[in-house]
């Protein structure tokens, strides 16, 4: 899904968490349970994307207001 | 009795002192004469007050960091160790810092006054304090620009969590101006919508240098923080104000962002373990349902239709065989009753009966001749024989 890009670390890593705990109540149906692991394989890389390329953005706020 | 030498004496009485954890750094208040100030730049000088005298000495190095006048007359507060000068037979002051009294000595009473009046508002109840969130995207921090502790946040920031974007919000962080300039520092990253911490340091310093993180103004704009702030002032030793009333006091600036952010490489061993029970999980999946199709299979097996159908056929085909046979019988004795009636009737057909030695007699229309009033005298009539026929005259 296209979405996933778009996602913050956080919400990334606990969409990920959440369906790690979702299939770990089980009781999905295989369609399902293949579904919530492929989506957790792109959240996945997508943290793990998101930590290595990472870049730390340095930005200012003065007193005229925000400013690079 | 033990005899010693001066020397010896004087020795001991030096270890005496050395040992001695209160003369090793104390404060001394007193009034300043006999002040002289030596070519090598050293300080040389006496403090007094109604009770004794005490011999100080300050040497250059720490006597160049001396801000204030200091003259005869004047009370001050002197910091140093006490020690025996051996060549004079003297003890005397090594101090390192000198204040004039009422600097120093007020700075304690004020911070104590502020510390006591914040904490009976409540501004330092734990239960104040909010959380600091776990994956800042935006962190704002609050320092001097310049300064060796704004450097030391960025390594760090860059080093465990480059995901997040830092704001810095400048300001002086020592002076008389910096209060207010701190104050506003905060306000600027709290009129912001996109801020998840703050991040309010300053290195290490003395006393006044830290001071601004102890005025009231500073102190209710970090309680008042909609933003969660985590101070980090000074050195592990220096509490502050500010540190009472942050949602998080970190001993320094660098430890003040390792305390904002998660550190990369435990999230990126964290990923690896959740992608390993991501795979196990399916893995589990996949055998569950491998197994109850196993299951289901061997039921539909059991329970197959197949069988009934495969009984079903051979009942038909039992039952056509039956019925095969039967209709065989059945068409073998109608066969048999055929041929007997064939027998039957053969033996009552007219050719047959003829043969015997019957005859047929007919008028000469061919009309059967069966009773004597049929017939009258000198009537031609025609016998049917077996072969032939005969015709004859009826005589009587």
């Amino acid at each position: 899904m296209d979405d996933i890009k778009n996602l913050s670390y956080e919400a990334a890593y606990d969409e990920l968490a959440a369906l790690v705990a979702r299939m770990e109540s089980g009781e999905l149906s295989l369609e399902k349970s293949v579904a919530l692991y492929e989506r957790g394989q792109k959240l996945s890389a997508h943290c793990q994307a998101l930590l290595e390329e990472a870049q730390l953005k340095i930005t200012r706020v003065d007193e005229a207001g925000p400013a690079d | 009795m033990q005899t010693f030498s001066v020397g010896e004496i004087t020795s001991y009485i030096h270890e005496l002192f050395d040992a001695d954890d209160v003369l090793a750094d104390v404060w001394v208040r007193g009034e300043v004469s006999n002040l002289t100030v030596a070519r090598s730049g050293h300080w040389y000088f006496t403090m007094k007050d109604a009770d004794a005298q005490l011999r100080c000495v300050m040497f250059r190095g720490a006597a160049r960091s001396v801000r204030i006048d200091v003259g005869a007359g004047d009370e001050i507060l002197a910091r140093g160790r006490v020690s025996v000068y051996a060549a004079r037979g003297e003890y005397q002051l090594y101090a390192q810092s000198i204040e004039a009294v009422g600097g120093i000595g007020d700075l304690h009473r004020q911070f104590e006054a502020l510390k006591a009046k914040l904490d009976a508002e409540g501004l330092f109840d734990p239960a104040r304090k909010q959380p600091i969130p776990a994956f800042p995207v935006r962190i704002g921090v609050a320092t001097s620009s310049t300064a060796a502790a704004w450097h030391d946040i960025q390594n760090v920031l860059r080093r465990r969590f480059p995901l997040a974007e830092v704001v810095l919000s400048p300001t002086l962080v020592q002076g008389v101006e910096a209060p207010a300039q701190i104050v506003m520092a905060l306000e600027r990253l709290n009129r912001r919508a996109d801020i998840d911490t703050i991040i309010m340091a300053r290195g290490g310093g003395s006393l006044e240098d830290l001071w601004s993180f102890n005025d009231e103004r500073v102190a209710r704009a970090v309680a008042s923080s909609r933003i969660p702030v985590i101070s980090g002032i000074g050195h592990e030793i220096d509490f502050t104000i500010v540190d009472f009333v942050a949602d998080l006091r970190a001993p320094t600036p660098s430890a003040a962002a390792e305390l904002a952010t998660p550190n990369r490489d435990d999230l990126l061993l964290d990923l690896d373990r959740l992608r390993a029970r991501l795979a196990g999980l399916l893995g589990n999946t996949l055998a569950e349902h491998s197994r109850d199709l196993g299951q289901a299979q061997s039921a539909l097996r059991f329970f197959s239709p197949r069988k009934m159908i495969a009984a079903a056929q051979r009942d038909v085909a039992d039952g056509r065989l039956r019925l095969s046979r039967a209709a065989a019988l059945k068409l073998e004795r109608l066969g048999d009753r055929l041929a007997s009636a064939t027998n039957a009737s053969e033996a009552a057909s007219p050719e047959h009966t003829l043969a015997r030695g019957y005859a047929l007699v007919t008028d000469e229309s061919g009309a059967l001749i069966r009773e004597a009033a049929q017939v009258s005298r000198d009537q031609r009539l025609n016998v049917q024989l077996s072969r032939d026929r005969i015709r004859v005259r009826v005589d009587d």
